[in-house]
């Protein structure tokens, strides 16, 4: 069987590893239009703040073994009469099946100054890794930076640029930031949060026009304001690139449609990741990308012909240093309960919405220790605690304590003291009654305190204790 | 604390006081023993592991030297059904010697097989597998040791070159800045060694605790991270991948000592922290904590233990970590690295010696030619005339009595009728022998089946050497001789093999056999050419590699160089897979297996000492009060806890240190508690590790 893989972005590359791990004697044949190695889209923003180099963000992939990895080679069309795939350089390329990985583009707002054919200097998406190295060279001797759209990747550019040292400010045309994952209480902290950490937020307006010459990028916003920076960050979003696609006749609406076994409207063709759309929706997040990629090698491996590619529900992670945000579901809406917490000044806030016990949605953003498991009561669907306290206090709350600070006094005869050896505080007092005066003598006689040696103190006291006592009670 | 015993042999004159070490754990507790007119007396004694410390099981151990369950006679059943009845040693010897040549006439040398023990002496280790392969001529010995440390040593092989649990002395760990703790709950399993987690809080040191229950041992740490079952593989890779996009790596040792690291880049950049959180529940805050108290100090230590090796990927999860390590730079950086805590007595020993299917002595390859050379020589035959590999222990055991498997089985120090993974089975595969032979000291589950038992010796009645967790070998060193009716381990052997065919005369003493590992093991991995009896007892014991006798032994490995062709220690990318068996809407929770504080093992020993029975009278089901609401479950209710393969019945212990959506239960007990009726038998393909750790069921209440 042939295989052809358009695309070697996280989605084809992961595809090629699966079928590749799988085994058989398929031919598989990866087409990447970027001339370099797989790389993980989700370290770009490391890349951006100089933590890492580009070596750092590259994936694993397979070559060889029934792999025929071509870099730098484009697909210009799809031939589905001939089943074949042409490439800029005309070959032809046969496929038994198709797979279309081809991601999506930085959408470019439709404003005065900007072409979508070619970006003026100073001004980048935020996409690939070749934005990325416009960024940073531009980035290189600048001072000011303004990011467009404080959306999540918009976001974690910025938090990227801020920490390169550069004065950043997002741009929003909405009323908060990431709204379509948070509320406006959030959006609120989350500014706030972002100031403390050399990014300022402007909200509620819409930019109106860009102008660039070779040492100043200005952004003119509706409200009359004008900013200048030394480079804009274009982050509005994306569109999946259905190009190929369309041009060969698949249906396309927003992504390449695809059902449940990732199959567009043509059976010997699937698509998957970004450029895919999946019960009405294109997924845009590299965790469903992975999954699908695994379902397609599973099918066309012939090791689970049932397998089905079953969507689970986002969730938004937005964590740099000092900033910690989870949002998943949509905790403003729908039946059931609301728990918030709210602490402003500490720059944490928590909204979480239950339907029966179910965890239907949440925001959490700053100190919550619970994230973890309202991540997975999200995701698995499992009950939640019947005290919902435990979801915004986390471990802190209802374990038992690390050390036990009752005194000896009040200690119950039958508290065992010494796990090691299985001594009671009963045990103990028995054994100073039985004559016992000194930490060493009790320790001797009862064992205590000879395993761990941990419980060595509380033996020091109970003894300091009974003899405190002794003295008090025998009359003098 | 006195530490003037003399070594004792057996034939030496009897002193009225020994210096050995406790005959349970990988820590080998010093202690001295004391004859005195009521019987035998423990001290603990100030070694360097236990320093002066010994758990409730150490200070009992004595109890079962004068037990009235001890065994002192042969046992033999005459017919199947029939009841055990006590015979004299030539005639059950005779009857094994007839029924084994029988197997082997019948199906050949292959039809018999030896399930050894990580409890048994090195020496005792070592007959057996020289037994097995040159008296017996099978391929087929394994042993209960590939249940404990197989997965971390296939890790350890793949990525250092060589085995050793820890590769620096005990002492180390008390000067950590930072340990983590991965699947290990030393607070219960050996408590004596937390003297050294105490020095290292007491030094300012941070202790890290992965593990999904909130243990005794987690309750101390500074961090608990308390991911779900299975996930430690993620979590570990996460970690490095924090430690890559923090720059906190060590790329001038990844450069000069390592080779492989690339992939393993590449591997990780797919774990960001944000998706492992949502695999293992582990915050991504948490996560970051953890890499940066490994990375951002001088001395950094990782150890694993059962919770992350006993997994259907447990060498892979080891792995991980191995890897986190290297990249870290912590192997053969003074007082960091990476090590495990091996469980059982002579865990470490007993892996070294030729119990293993694939093995020979001095840990080297059956299946390498100059290896069979050296080993054929030693033992004085032909090279063609050793076996083969033989089949990790569970596949083993799944075998007996089938078409194509086993027909006759000894076993020696090991009750798999309570250990192994989905026991009933393995009940019933031992059922299916022609002949199954059990020397114990005690009527164990597995010897309650058994054809003929042979009662031994026990650990205050031998001579001989143990290896630690430290790589440490040590001397146990006999009080008194062995009841009348009781024989050695040693004298069965041999007495076996003076009745097979060949008539080969085998040494009984442990000195002499000690003597003869010496020579078999030079020149292998773990190489004990230079460690006499006498250097043990003058030094405090001897770490190996140690191949000349007058030159220095190795407390730490790895300073200079890796014990690889090229010296460079070996990445290796390795990737999450879930557990074998996820759970379902019919199974909704994860089971976890392991110890408590006052039982060892399959509880064979330990279930008859009153006082350890006081403290761990039975089995339980630990849960969380959620769940228990949920169940409508009170403390000590009794619950079913239900698998694909079998079911256990104990009483509920409720407790918010578990997770809600995994119970626990202990492994110590037989019958209807018996947790291993329920465990999974996947096997890690690498090592043939069972995956103990996790499996699906379902809980009611019974």
């Amino acid at each position: 069987m042939r295989v052809v893989i358009v695309g070697h972005g996280m989605a084809g590359s992961r595809l090629a590893a699966e079928l590749h791990a799988r085994g058989g004697d398929r031919k598989v044949t990866v087409l990447g239009a970027e001339p370099h190695r797989a790389y993980n889209r989700i370290l770009l923003s490391t890349l951006l703040a100089g933590k890492i180099t580009e070596p750092d963000v590259e994936l694993a992939e397979v070559s060889g073994q029934g792999v025929d990895l071509r870099t730098g080679v484009t697909a210009v069309a799809i031939d589905r009469a001939a089943r074949q795939v042409r490439t800029a350089d005309g070959d032809r390329i046969p496929y038994d099946h198709l797979v279309l990985a081809t991601g999506a583009r930085a959408v470019v707002p439709p404003l005065p100054g900007l072409d979508p054919a070619g970006l003026p200097d100073r001004v980048a998406a935020f996409r690939t890794l070749a934005d990325c190295r416009r960024i940073l060279a531009t980035a290189r001797g600048a001072r000011r930076a303004l990011v467009l759209g404080g959306g999540l990747l918009g976001l974690e550019a910025a938090r990227g640029l801020a920490a390169r040292g550069l004065d950043v400010t997002v741009v929003h045309p909405t009323p908060w930031l990431m709204e379509r994952q948070l509320d406006a209480a959030a959006g609120a902290v989350l500014a706030d949060t972002l100031a403390g950490l050399g990014v300022s937020t402007v909200l509620g307006v819409p930019a109106t026009a860009v102008t660039a010459d070779p040492d100043r990028v200005r952004l003119d916003l509706a409200d009359g304001r004008t900013l200048a920076a030394d480079l804009l960050v274009l982050s509005c979003g994306v569109r999946p690139d259905t190009a190929l696609a369309t041009a060969a006749g698949l249906t396309v609406q927003r992504g390449i449609v695809v059902d449940d076994r990732l199959r567009t409207s043509d059976p010997d063709v699937s698509a998957i990741g970004d450029c895919a759309q999946h019960d009405g929706v294109p997924t845009g997040l590299v965790a469903p990308a992975w999954a699908q990629a695994r379902v397609v090698a599973r099918l066309l491996s012939g090791e689970e012909p049932t397998a089905r590619y079953r969507p689970r529900p986002a969730v938004t992670r937005l964590k740099a240093a000092g900033i910690d945000l989870a949002a998943m579901g949509d905790p403003g809406a729908g039946p059931g309960e609301e728990l918030v917490f709210s602490d402003a000044t500490r720059g944490t806030y928590a909204r979480l919405r239950i339907d029966g016990d179910r965890l239907t949605g949440a925001i959490l953003l700053g100190d919550n220790p619970a994230v973890g498991t309202v991540v997975q009561l999200f995701d698995r669907g499992g009950p939640v605690p019947a005290d919902r306290r435990s979801l915004l206090l986390g471990r802190a709350f209802g374990t038992a304590p690390a050390t036990s600070s009752t005194s000896p006094a009040l200690m119950p005869d039958g508290a065992t003291v010494c796990q090691c050896n299985d001594v009671s505080k009963g045990a103990l007092v028995a054994c100073w009654r039985g004559g016992a005066r000194t930490v060493d003598e009790v320790v001797a006689a009862t064992r205590a305190g000879t395993g761990c040696g941990g419980c060595r103190d509380a033996v020091a006291g109970l003894v300091g204790w009974l003899a405190a006592a002794d003295s008090v009670a025998v009359p003098g | 604390m006195t530490d003037g015993a003399h070594a004792a042999t057996r034939s030496g004159v009897r002193p009225r006081e020994a210096a050995t070490h406790c005959p349970y754990c990988a820590l080998q507790c010093g202690m001295v023993l004391r004859a005195t007119g009521a019987g035998v007396e423990v001290a603990p004694r100030d070694f360097p592991t236990n320093r002066g410390g010994l758990c409730q099981k150490g200070w009992t151990a004595a109890d079962l030297l004068d037990h009235p369950d001890r065994l002192t006679t042969p046992l033999l059943r005459d017919r199947p059904g029939g009841e055990l009845r006590p015979a004299g040693w030539d005639e059950a010897l005779d009857r094994v010697a007839t029924a084994l040549r029988a197997v082997r006439q019948r199906h050949g040398p292959d039809a018999v097989a030896v399930f050894g023990g990580g409890g048994l002496t090195n020496e005792k280790a070592y007959a057996l597998g020289r037994f097995a392969r040159v008296s017996l001529g099978t391929r087929h010995i394994d042993y209960n040791g590939r249940w404990c440390m197989s997965s971390a040593a296939a890790a350890g092989n793949r990525a250092f070159g060589v085995d050793r649990g820890l590769p620096f002395p005990l002492a180390d760990l008390g000067r950590a800045d930072t340990l983590l703790l991965v699947g290990a709950n030393p607070a219960e399993t050996m408590p004596p060694l937390m003297r050294h987690l105490a020095d290292q809080r007491a030094r300012g040191g941070r202790l890290i605790v992965v593990d999904p229950r909130a243990t005794a041992t987690a309750r101390q740490a500074d961090l608990h991270l308390q991911p779900l079952p299975g996930t430690d593989l993620a979590v570990a890779n996460a970690l490095l991948h924090i430690a890559l996009t923090e720059g906190w790596l060590d790329r001038a040792y990844i450069d000069t000592r390592t080779t492989g690291f690339d992939e393993v880049r590449r591997t990780v950049a797919g774990y960001w922290p944000a998706e492992v959180e949502r695999l293992s529940g582990v915050p991504v805050a948490d996560l970051e904590a953890t890499a940066r108290a490994l990375a951002t100090v001088d001395r950094a230590v990782i150890l694993t233990a059962r919770g992350a090796e006993q997994h259907a990927k447990g060498v892979d999860t080891v792995t991980a970590l191995i890897n986190l390590a290297l990249a870290l730079g912590l192997p053969g950086r003074a007082g960091s690295g990476y090590g495990c805590l091996t469980g059982q007595g002579n865990g470490q020993g007993g892996r070294e010696h030729g119990q293993k299917a694939d093995q020979l002595p001095g840990y080297r390859r059956i299946d390498d030619p100059a290896a069979r050379a050296h080993v054929a020589r030693v033992w004085g035959v032909d090279p063609a005339t050793l076996p083969g590999p033989g089949v990790p222990a569970y596949q083993l055991l799944d075998s007996l009595g089938t078409a194509s498997g086993p027909k006759a089985l000894l076993v020696f120090g090991s009750n798999p009728v309570v250990s192994a993974p989905r026991a009933a089975r393995i009940e019933s595969r031992l059922r299916d022998l022609d002949l199954l032979v059990v020397a114990d000291f005690l009527r164990s589950e597995t010897a309650e089946l058994a054809d003929v038992v042979l009662p031994v010796a026990q650990w205050a009645e031998e001579d001989g050497t143990m290896t630690n967790l430290e790589g440490r070998v040590l001397r146990r060193r006999a009080l008194r001789e062995p009841p009348a009716g009781v024989r050695t381990d040693l004298e069965v052997i041999a007495g076996l093999a003076a009745r097979l065919p060949g008539a080969e005369r085998l040494p009984t003493d442990p000195r002499t056999v000690f003597e003869e590992l010496r020579l078999a093991s030079a020149g292998g991995p773990a190489d004990y050419a230079g460690i006499t009896w006498d250097r043990i007892d003058a030094d405090n014991g001897v770490f190996w590699p140690c191949p000349d006798s007058d030159g220095p032994d190795r407390p730490r490995l790895f300073a200079d160089r890796f014990p690889t062709p090229d010296g460079r220690a070996r990445f290796h990318p390795v990737t999450h897979r879930p557990a074998a068996e996820p759970v379902c809407a019919e199974y909704p929770l994860h089971l976890t297996t392991g110890r408590v504080l006052a039982q060892y093992q399959s509880g064979t020993q330990t279930r008859r000492v009153a006082a350890l029975r006081r403290a761990a009278p039975g089995g339980f089901v630990e849960l969380h009060p959620e769940l228990a609401a949920r169940l409508g479950a009170a403390e000590g209710d009794e619950l079913r806890v239900v698998s694909r393969r079998g079911e256990l019945c104990a009483p509920a212990r409720i407790s918010p240190a578990i997770r809600p959506d995994t119970v626990f239960t202990p492994f110590h007990w037989p019958g209807a508690a018996r947790a291993n009726s329920v465990t999974n038998d996947a096997v890690d393909p690498v090592s043939g590790m069972p995956e103990f750790k996790i499996c699906a069921v379902r809980v009611e209440r019974a």
